[in-house]
């Protein structure tokens, strides 16, 4: 029977140790790890959720890093266009401006070309005129060298006056 | 395969041919052996003791203090070492040297007074400490007030060690590394962590969990690691702790006294007015009395489950192994037989030891957390059925937490049983 009665002795040191691994493991042992398994279990979860977003993120980054590359493409393509239809507008001007120059050369040179024939012209026409009269001069004093075709010719002119 | 094979032949051989070598050196001296006392071994290694046995050495003893209240009231401390000395007898006729452990008397001089104590031979106080105070012509025996550290004692202080080893040391590495998970050794003691605190006392307790934790924490703990050490069957080990009824009987108290101090008015007010019709409560308190009752075989149940589960498990244990000797008197052909089958069924139940171990500090603690939990209940939680503020679905989880906790309630009741 003696297994059945518990003896102080054990009883006693049984209570004082009980209280003291208690008391010692509730204030600096348990709370402990328990707040470390469940930040880390906290962390853990936060860490998969991260993860999932990050890849979420990534993926979205991805397509639209396609997207911009697609765009640039096709930027750079009209890009190409408008070079290319600037470099023809460019010559098609220079063309242009080229021949309105000549053109107005040639314009300038047949105005000088006129002006010098016109000026010529005059000129001839007053030397024409010149000789003309001079010509008239002569042939009037040989003419008039008498006196009769004088008076004949004051009075011809005479008559005239008389039957206007 | 067939290596394995052979290595447990070899083994098995060597074991079988163990008592040939014994009967060989204990050559003659067979018959006048005294006869093997089965039951003083098994009663001398299930009980306590003042010193410690040296590991295969009968006769030697590591020495503990004893620490006694005289009759008069002062107290002494002295080794236990003491109290015994190895005699040596010699047999005449086959010249051979025994040794025995027998108990002396230490004789204390203090205030001018003499004090003796020794070791009880026999009655109620048998291989306790008695102070000797001298009657008449002879002595009469006095048991003083011992609070000696016994061997069951100072194993209780290793066991306290080593727990508060396993968890300052998981503490320290904390500390140190922050939030990445231990390994091995430590991630062992962190997975025991973890699957006792949140798949039970989390699971049972729920929003209490937190105030109640640490004492169900240390409970598991420390009962696990009694049970372990009291496996180990050399020195830092042997003492059968949890088998003993005085420290099963403190654990349980423990569980008592929080159930109770936690008690809310509902769970008073369960005892000593409970829901059941008006005639089992009213004019003979029949309910009242098996709900007194139960408060207290609650903890006894725990109390004495441990206590009976561990000490059987000794018990086994060293009846298989006392087998070995009790089949030598019949030649060593049958102690042969009777050597293999009894170590490979010890190796068995020491296996098995350790499985109960483990189930049996789980069990306490469980049960504790349950009983706990049955304690703290508030009045909302107990009626959810007739509550309108809950929610439906949540009303019938807590119906069904309120069944299963019945449920475990009864199972634990016939366990008991």
């Amino acid at each position: 029977m003696e297994l059945f009665t518990p003896d102080f002795g054990l009883v006693f040191w049984m209570f004082v140790a009980f209280i003291l691994l208690f008391l010692v493991l509730a204030k600096w042992g348990w709370p402990v790890i328990i707040k470390m398994m469940d930040s880390r279990a906290a962390t853990i979860d936060q860490g998969v959720e991260d993860a999932k977003q990050a890849k979420e993120q990534l993926d979205n980054a991805r397509e639209e890093a396609k997207k911009y590359v697609v765009e640039a493409q096709a930027r750079q393509a009209e890009m190409l266009r408008d070079a290319a239809r600037m470099k023809t507008e460019i010559i098609e001007q220079a063309k242009n401006e080229a021949a309105d120059a000549a053109r107005k050369e040639m314009e300038a040179a047949k105005a000088a070309i006129e002006q010098a024939r016109k000026e010529a012209e005059l000129q001839f026409r007053n030397e024409v005129g010149k000789f003309s009269i001079d010509i008239a001069e002569k042939m009037v004093r040989t003419q008039m060298k008498s006196d009769k075709a004088q008076t004949e010719l004051v009075n011809k002119l005479l008559d005239e006056i008389e039957k206007n | 395969m067939s290596k394995r094979v052979s290595i447990l032949a070899i083994l098995l051989t060597f074991i079988a041919l163990f008592p040939f070598s014994m009967s060989a050196s204990g050559n003659g001296g067979h018959n006048e052996n005294e006869n093997l006392d089965v039951k003083e071994i098994i009663f001398e290694h299930l009980g306590d003791g003042y010193g410690w046995e040296v590991p295969f050495a009968h006769v030697y003893r590591i020495p503990l203090p004893v620490i006694v209240r005289a009759e008069d009231g002062k107290w002494f401390c002295f080794s236990s070492g003491d109290l015994t000395e190895i005699e040596v007898t010699e047999n005449k006729e086959t010249g051979k040297i025994k040794k025995h452990l027998v108990p002396v008397m230490k004789t204390i001089e203090k205030d001018g007074k003499t004090y003796r104590f020794m070791l009880s031979h026999e009655g109620s106080n048998k291989d306790k400490v008695v102070q000797l105070i001298p009657d008449g012509d002879g002595y009469r025996e006095y048991r003083p007030l011992d609070i000696s550290i016994t061997k069951n004692v100072a194993a209780l202080f290793i066991a306290v060690f080593l727990v508060t080893a396993m968890v300052m040391g998981l503490v320290r590495y904390y500390r140190r590394r922050g939030l990445r998970a231990p390994r091995k050794g430590m991630g062992f003691f962190e997975m025991l962590v973890s699957f006792v605190y949140y798949d039970t006392i989390k699971s049972t307790l729920g929003e209490n969990t937190k105030k109640f934790a640490p004492y169900l924490l240390t409970c598991f703990f420390f009962i696990l690691i009694m049970n372990l050490v009291g496996l180990i069957v050399i020195f830092p080990g042997g003492a059968n702790l949890t088998g003993n009824i005085a420290v099963t009987l403190v654990l349980a108290f423990m569980t008592f006294v929080v159930t109770n101090i936690f008690g809310t008015k509902h769970y008073w007010k369960e005892i000593f007015w409970p829901d059941v019709p008006l005639f089992l409560k009213f004019p003979l308190p029949i309910m009242q009395v098996i709900e007194v009752f139960g408060i207290f075989t609650k903890p006894a149940a725990l109390c004495v489950r441990l206590f009976a589960n561990m000490m059987g498990g000794h018990i086994i244990v060293i009846t298989l192994t006392l087998l070995i000797f009790i089949f030598a008197a019949f030649g060593t052909g049958v102690a042969g037989g009777a050597t293999v089958v009894s170590v490979l069924f010890s190796i068995f139940m020491l296996l098995l030891d350790v499985l109960v171990s483990f189930i049996q500090a789980y069990v306490f603690t469980l049960l504790s957390a349950l009983f706990i939990s049955m304690a703290v209940i508030k009045e909302h939680e107990h009626n959810a059925k007739d509550d309108e503020t809950y929610p439906q679905h949540e009303r019938k989880d807590r119906v069904e937490i309120a069944e299963e906790k019945s449920v475990l309630q009864k199972l634990a009741k016939e366990m008991d049983a």
